[in-house]
């Protein structure tokens, strides 16, 4: 009874294709939609793992955790470098990490600040040493893969974040590789990590703790190059209080603001959402259009077949069997629909990886499977069913004799 | 064949194959069929002769047990049809009954051989293929087994549905109006051949028409009774 399922779809084969694909089509998107917020959402999860807040310069709170919590958007600006001590020295935090930004090695960012940053992430080395002395780097997995750099490499940063090797580069101070980290899945894979002292180095700022040069007044030094900064600080709660006290606090200082992850990244996702929203929306109404789509061809198919059911019954096909080879023609079709659809949903996923940098560098991977998918498939193949099962259940109100005395 | 059909076979190899008792049908108070009392004995071929709307189909649908009798019994290898259950009605048939349309009836979605594939797994669960082969070329569509129905001529169909009819091995074979369609020359092949296949299988031949053209044919000819008005 399979092969005359088979033999049926075949022989409307155009029908039974246009509604393969309808159906692929539907389940590709909301595959596609589910893959690409989860991998995301998961991947914010990950970036900000350990970070309770950001202290850095005022401006758009979003903004500041974008720049230095996932490293895609510009910095606000500067804070003073004692804030970090100030940071420090609050009841209630466990760490405060300082990062220095604002440099870049062909497009990947240099950071400068500590090496509780890697570990903060989870980061451990591939092989070498952490970086320790100014002008040391440690270099991601990606910008290791991609640049191929070796251990005792020197390279030139360039001033700007992201237009690679564009910038007016700082030929007179070159870093050297002393360490490679191994893979985590975070952004720390896409990052140049040194000393804070390394990124004032190039840009002529000095070490606070070094001599003044021979010659310069203070006021020379500050026009020169302004205090000694750090574009945001990362701070690790050790105490729930901190969560409640902390945020309040640091607003109420002039030049500095306090934003927590968690909290932009859902505002975030909320305003993304809104859009994944409409284009789900949209992804189930094609499933269900593609449902009533093979609803009518079976529908419309079972009346000219009425004289061949009635003959099936002839010949030995009990109702129950026939009412089974047409669901099955409609499992059938939705079977392929949604395999299809998986294989087109992560197809696109993996393109979309393979041809834009930044969904790469934002972990999109076509090759993970999310437990939804198997919902969406459920979906698919349950609106195959009942599309097939309502005209089967004609059969049951068919009168044989008739129908063989008249269909035809 | 394998051991129910012959034990059934031997159980009622003495009786009549198939034997109504006091049978007739009224529609809507009317009476469309009238036969009383009549037997088909095994390996006989029967003709039932009549004119358009003197209930031939009417009978053979209470024959096959597709329909049931407002008066009367009819009583297939042994089993009174009415009385059976729908399901067991419905194995009866399966098991014993082959059926031949004036409209073929085939499926046009597969080729003759899997027409005849499918109607063989319904009928006995297993398909033979050897048997199939055997029965294609018995009836002369070696060269078409692969052809699906839509691409085959009037007589080729004809052949395919008697193939059809007949790869189940039934004990009864019944045929509604068969030739009715046809010219002489094909009305004449098919009559060789239902009785050619159904010797070779040891069929019974059950043929309703009202084609005068075949008439001399069958020796066992019979008529219903004019239908009586309510
Ligand atoms: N489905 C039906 N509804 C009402 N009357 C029917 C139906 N089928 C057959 N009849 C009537 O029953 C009588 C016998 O019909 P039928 O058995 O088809 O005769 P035949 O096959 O000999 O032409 C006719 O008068 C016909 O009009
Ligand atoms: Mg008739």
């Amino acid at each position: 009874m399979i092969g005359l399922s088979l033999a049926y779809l075949r022989d409307r084969g155009l029908n039974t294709a246009l509604n393969i694909l309808l159906l692929a089509l539907s389940v590709a998107s909301l595959v596609i939609l589910l893959l690409f917020s989860s991998q995301l959402e998961n991947r914010f999860d990950k970036d900000a793992q350990g970070i309770d807040m950001v202290v850095g310069a005022k401006g758009s709170p979003l903004q500041l955790i974008l720049s230095s919590v996932y490293h895609v958007d510009i910095p606000t600006g500067n804070v003073p470098l004692d804030t970090v001590d100030l940071l420090r020295r609050q009841l209630g935090v466990a760490e405060a990490i300082p990062l220095a930004l604002g440099d870049s090695f062909r497009s990947f960012r240099i950071v400068g600040t500590e090496p509780a940053y890697p570990a903060l992430l989870g980061a451990s080395l591939a092989d070498g040493r952490m970086f320790a002395a100014k002008m040391e780097a440690v270099i991601g997995a990606d910008v290791a893969a991609r640049t191929g750099a070796t251990l005792g490499q020197r390279f030139v940063g360039g001033h700007g974040m992201s237009s690679g090797d564009e910038g007016p580069k700082h030929e007179e101070t070159p870093f050297i590789v002393v360490g490679r980290l191994k893979p985590t899945g975070t952004v720390i894979d896409r990052l140049i990590l040194t000393r804070v002292e390394s990124v004032w180095g190039v840009h002529g700022i000095e070490d606070p703790g070094e001599d003044h040069h021979e010659g310069e007044s203070a006021e020379d030094h500050e026009a020169h190059a302004g205090a000694a900064e750090v574009t945001a600080v990362l701070v690790r709660f050790g105490s729930p209080i901190a969560a409640v006290r902390l945020p309040g606090f640091i607003n109420r200082q002039t030049n500095l603001q306090a934003a927590v992850p968690a909290v932009e990244v859902s505002r975030l996702l909320a305003l993304v959402g809104v859009g994944l929203d409409a284009v789900r929306a949209f992804a189930v109404l094609l499933m269900l259009t593609a449902g009533l789509s093979i609803f009518v061809a079976l529908l419309t198919a079972l009346k000219e077949r009425e004289g061949d059911m009635a003959m099936l019954r002839v010949i030995g096909a009990s109702r129950a069997a026939i009412i089974g080879q047409v669901a099955s023609e409609g499992l059938i079709l939705a079977s392929a629909g949604a395999a299809l659809g998986l294989l087109l949903g992560h197809g696109v996923i993996g393109m979309a990886a393979a041809s834009i940098e930044q969904l790469r560098a934002l972990g999109l991977n076509a090759l993970t499977f999310h437990p939804g998918e198997a919902l969406i498939v459920a979906a698919a193949l349950g609106i195959g069913l009942i599309a097939a099962l309502i005209p089967a259940l004609r059969v049951l109100k068919t009168d044989i004799a008739e129908t063989l005395a008249n269909a035809r | 064949m394998s051991s129910p059909d012959t034990l059934t076979h031997s159980k009622t190899a003495q009786g009549p194959l198939v034997e109504a008792r006091g049978l007739s049908h009224a529609r809507d108070g009317r009476t469309v069929m009238a036969i009383g009392d009549w037997q088909l004995q095994p390996g006989a071929h029967a003709l039932l002769l009549g004119p358009s709307g003197s209930g031939k189909t009417t009978f053979i649908n209470i024959v096959t047990g597709l329909l049931t009798p407002s008066h009367g019994t009819i009583s297939v290898a042994g089993e009174v049809m009415s009385a059976l259950p729908p399901a067991a009605r419905d194995a009866l048939r399966r098991r014993t009954i082959g059926l031949v349309f004036q409209t073929l009836r085939l499926i046009p979605a597969l080729s003759v051989t899997d027409n005849l594939a499918l109607a063989q797994q319904l009928a006995l669960g297993h398909v033979d293929r050897a048997a199939i082969a055997g029965m294609i070329d018995r009836v002369g569509l070696a060269h078409r087994a692969a052809a699906q129905p839509r691409q085959l001529s009037q007589g080729e169909g004809q052949r395919a549905a008697i193939a059809r009819a007949l790869i189940t091995r039934p004990r009864l074979v019944v045929a509604d109006e068969p030739t009715s369609a046809l010219d002489d020359t094909n009305a004449a092949r098919m009559i060789d051949l239902m009785f050619d296949v159904a010797d070779a299988t040891g069929a019974t031949l059950l043929v309703a028409t009202h084609d005068g053209r075949i008439a001399h044919r069958f020796a066992n000819r019979f008529n219903l009774m004019a239908p009586v008005a309510a």
